[in-house]
C-alpha cells in the first residue's frame, strides 16, 4: 500500500539551510535577468521570450526552466508545492521541492489550495486555481511547431508572421489518416487568438484549464532557454476545425480509490494476468475526497 | 492490490547514501585522493576543466572523484558550481605566440623557427598494455631547463607572405558570451567558437571526421599544434594597463585549408581555429574542422553537411544539455503515456471493428458466387 502521505506543511525555517547560496540558489541579478523575461513574457501572451538560463544543479530536462522561474517569483512568505504527473510524491517532485526546502526555507505544502506557488511538470491540478496562485509549468521543448519545422531561425518566422498553416495540416492530416486528432498530450493551443503555444506535455484533458483561468500561468524551458506565460483571464483555446472539434479524453470508470469522475486517471498494473485499476493522476485530490469519507466501487 | 508506485524521500536518500558507499569502492584499497587524480589523470581533469568551462584543476579532479570517473557527470558538476561564481571581467585576448611551449608540432613544414617539440604525446608509442606499469614506479627521467624563448606560429609565417588569410580583427569590441545572453541564430564566430570549446569531445570528434569524410570536405592540414602556459591578463581600469592574473596551459590547433577564392579575396589558404584549455589536442584539432566547416556561408560555400550547419551543430554540441535531456526519458512520463494508450486502444477497436466490416462483405460475395 502506499504510505500516507504526511500533509502537515512544513513551516518556513528561519535561515536557508544553505547559506553558500543566495536566497532561492540564484543571486540576484540572474533573477532580475529572468523577472524582465518573464514580465515581457505576460505582456505578450504565448510569446516565448529567450532568457539567458543558467546551468543548474539539476540537470537539463529535469526541470531547470520550472526552477529558475520558481526561483525568479518566490518570496520567503510562498508557501510552495510541487507536483510531477499529478502527485507531490513522485521522485523529482519530491527532489525540487527538497532544492527549495534547502535553498530557500520556504513554507511546502501538498494541497493545492494552500499553496501560492505550484510546479509542475505534466499535469495541471484538477481544483481550479485562484488569483492568488502562480502555476509554473516545467517544459521540455517549448516550439509548438518544433517536429514540423526543425530550425529555430524558421519557426520564429512562422510565429512572427502566424503562418501555422503548417500545424493545421498536420492536424488535419491526422484526421485523414485516424479519423481523429492523433495528438494526446503538448497539445497546441492558440492564446488570445495570437500565438500557436505548447501547453507543456500536460495530457490535452488539461488543456481546458488553462482557458481563462484565474491564476497567473508561467512556462520555463531551461536547456532550451525560453519563457512564455498566460496572465489570469487569458483566452487559450485548443486547435481543431468546426466539424472536428477539439474534445479530451473520457474514462470509463470513476477512480478506483476516491470515485470521482471527470478527472484524469493513471493505470495502474495491479498482476500479470491483466489486472489493471484506475486512480487519480492528481494525488492531492484523491486523498482530499478520501478523507472526506468518498471510496471507490 | 495497489503497489506502490511512486518513490519518496527515503528511497531518494537510501540511493544517494548508496551511491556514496560504491563510491568509496573496496575499504581494503587506500583511498584516492583529488591530488591522485590532479596528478595521474591529468588528461581527464583537463577535459573537466574545458568542457566544464571552468580552469580549476583541484575542483575539476575532486569532481572526478565525485562522478566516479564519469567524464560527463563531472562536467556537469563543474559547470553547477561555475554558474554561481560572479563575472569580475573580461580578460585581454591571450597571446598564444608568447606561449611557454611544451608541445609544439607542425605538419606543413620539415623544420621552421621555433624547432619541432615532441613533448609529452601518446604519437609513436604502441599501443601496448604494459603489465609493468601497474607495479613498478617509473625512473624519473633528467628535465632540461625550459626555453622561454617565444615561438612564431607557423600561420604569422605564411601570413607574411599574404597567402594566409589575416586572423580576424580583434576590435571586435567584448566577444559575446552564450552563458549570459541566450544563442540566437546567426550566431557570431565569437559564440560559435565559445560554443565548440565546451562542446562535448566525442561529437565534436565525430563531426570533423564527417568533414574528412567528405561531408564538407575542406582540404585541412595541421598547420600548427601548440601546448603550453600562456599569461592571461586583465585591464584594471584604476591602474590604467593590463595586469598578469596568472598563467593558464592551454592547446591550439591552427588548421589550415584551402580556398579557392571569391570575387573579393584572391586564393588563399583560410584557417580553422580551436582552442581548450589544458591539454586536449584531440578536442582542439576537431574544433579546428568544424570551426572552418561552419564559415562557409562567409566563404560563400555551398551548406551541404550536418558539420556546416550552424543551427544544428550549436544547438546539440553541449554534452551537459544533451545527456539532461536523453536521460530525463527516466522521470515518469505516465501521464503521457496513459494519453497515448487510450488513444492506440481507441484506434485498435476502430481497425478491428473495420476488418470485421470488411469481412462481412468478403463472406457475402463468397457466398454470391
Amino acid at each position: 500500500m502506499n504510505a500516507p502521505l504526511d500533509h502537515r506543511p512544513t513551516e518556513p525555517s528561519a535561515e536557508p539551510a544553505t547559506e553558500a547560496y543566495n536566497f532561492a540558489f540564484l543571486d540576484e541579478g540572474t533573477k532580475r535577468m529572468i523577472r524582465r523575461a518573464i514580465l515581457k513574457a505576460i505582456a505578450i501572451p504565448g510569446y516565448q521570450v529567450p532568457f539567458a538560463a543558467r546551468e543548474m544543479p539539476m540537470p537539463y530536462g529535469w526541470g531547470t526552466g520550472g526552477v529558475q522561474v520558481t526561483a525568479a517569483v518566490i518570496g520567503p512568505d510562498d508557501v510552495l508545492k510541487v507536483i510531477d504527473q499529478g502527485a507531490d510524491d513522485t521522485t523529482n517532485a519530491v527532489a525540487i521541492r527538497g532544492f527549495f526546502v534547502k535553498t530557500a526555507g520556504v513554507a511546502t505544502t501538498t494541497r493545492t489550495a494552500e499553496a501560492t506557488v505550484i510546479q509542475t511538470r505534466h499535469r495541471v491540478p484538477e481544483v481550479p486555481l485562484t488569483e492568488r496562485q502562480i502555476l509554473v509549468y516545467q517544459v521540455p521543448i517549448p516550439e509548438p511547431l518544433r517536429f514540423l519545422e526543425p530550425r529555430e531561425t524558421e519557426t520564429r518566422t512562422m510565429h512572427a508572421l502566424s503562418e501555422y498553416g503548417l500545424m493545421h495540416v498536420k492536424l488535419y492530416e491526422d484526421i485523414a489518416r485516424h479519423g481523429h486528432i492523433a495528438t494526446t498530450y503538448a497539445y497546441p493551443v492558440k492564446v488570445d487568438g495570437r500565438y500557436v503555444m505548447d501547453p507543456s506535455p500536460i495530457p490535452k484533458f488539461d488543456n481546458p484549464k488553462l482557458h481563462m483561468s484565474a491564476a497567473l500561468q508561467l512556462f520555463g524551458a531551461g536547456r532550451e532557454k525560453r519563457i512564455y506565460a498566460l496572465p489570469p483571464f487569458t483566452r487559450v483555446e485548443s486547435l481543431d476545425f468546426e466539424d472536428h472539434p477539439f474534445e479530451v479524453q473520457r474514462f470509463a470508470a470513476p477512480c478506483a480509490l476516491c470515485g470521482a469522475r471527470g478527472v484524469f486517471l493513471d493505470e495502474v498494473v495491479t498482476d500479470d494476468r491483466g489486472g489493471r485499476m484506475f486512480v487519480c493522476s492528481d494525488s492531492d485530490f484523491c486523498e482530499s475526497r478520501r478523507e472526506r469519507g468518498e471510496t471507490g466501487e | 492490490m495497489y503497489v506502490a508506485v511512486k518513490g519518496g524521500e527515503r528511497a531518494i536518500a537510501n540511493a544517494h547514501r548508496l551511491l556514496a558507499h560504491e563510491r568509496r569502492g573496496d575499504r581494503d584499497v587506500a583511498r584516492l585522493t583529488p591530488d591522485q587524480i590532479a596528478g595521474q589523470l591529468g588528461l581527464a581533469v583537463d577535459r573537466v576543466m574545458a568542457e566544464g568551462s571552468l580552469y580549476d584543476r583541484g575542483l575539476a579532479a575532486l569532481a572526478i572523484q565525485q562522478a566516479r570517473g564519469d567524464l560527463v557527470e563531472a562536467i556537469f558538476l563543474v559547470r553547477a558550481f561555475r554558474t554561481t561564481l560572479p563575472r569580475l571581467a573580461a580578460s585581454e585576448p591571450v597571446d598564444t605566440a608568447e606561449m611557454l611551449i611544451r608541445r609544439r608540432i607542425s605538419a606543413t613544414f620539415k623544420d621552421l623557427p621555433g624547432g619541432q617539440l615532441l613533448g609529452p604525446t601518446f604519437d609513436y608509442t604502441h599501443r601496448l598494455i604494459d603489465p609493468a606499469l601497474a607495479s613498478d614506479e617509473p625512473d624519473a627521467p633528467t628535465l632540461g631547463e625550459p626555453d622561454a624563448t617565444p615561438v612564431p606560429r607557423v600561420t604569422d609565417l605564411l601570413g607574411e607572405e599574404g597567402l594566409i588569410e589575416p586572423d580576424a580583427s580583434p576590435d571586435v569590441g567584448e566577444p559575446d558570451d552564450l552563458t549570459r545572453t541566450p544563442l540566437a541564430f546567426p550566431a557570431g564566430r565569437d559564440l560559435r567558437l565559445q560554443a565548440l570549446a565546451r562542446g562535448d569531445e566525442g561529437f565534436l570528434l565525430a563531426l570533423a571526421y564527417s568533414t574528412q569524410r567528405g561531408y564538407a570536405r575542406s582540404h585541412p592540414f595541421a598547420g600548427e599544434i601548440r601546448i603550453g602556459e600562456v599569461e592571461v591578463e586583465v585591464f584594471v581600469e584604476e591602474l590604467g594597463f593590463a595586469v598578469a592574473i596568472g598563467r593558464i596551459t592551454v592547446t591550439e590547433c591552427q588548421m589550415i585549408n584551402q580556398f579557392k577564392g571569391s570575387a573579393a579575396a584572391p586564393p588563399q589558404f583560410t584557417r580553422g581555429y580551436g582552442l581548450v584549455f589544458g591539454q586536449g589536442e584531440r578536442k582542439a584539432m576537431a574544433m579546428a574542422l568544424v570551426d572552418r566547416a561552419l564559415r562557409c556561408e562567409e566563404l560563400g560555400e555551398e551548406r551541404t553537411a550536418p558539420a556546416q550547419d550552424e543551427e544544428f551543430v550549436l544547438s546539440h554540441c553541449d554534452n551537459v544539455q544533451a545527456t539532461g535531456f536523453v536521460e530525463h526519458l527516466k522521470l515518469p512520463h505516465y501521464v503521457d503515456f496513459q494519453a497515448e494508450l487510450g488513444l492506440v486502444r481507441r484506434m485498435r477497436a476502430e481497425a478491428a471493428a473495420g476488418s470485421a466490416a470488411a469481412g462481412d462483405t468478403q463472406d457475402a460475395r463468397e457466398a454470391v458466387e
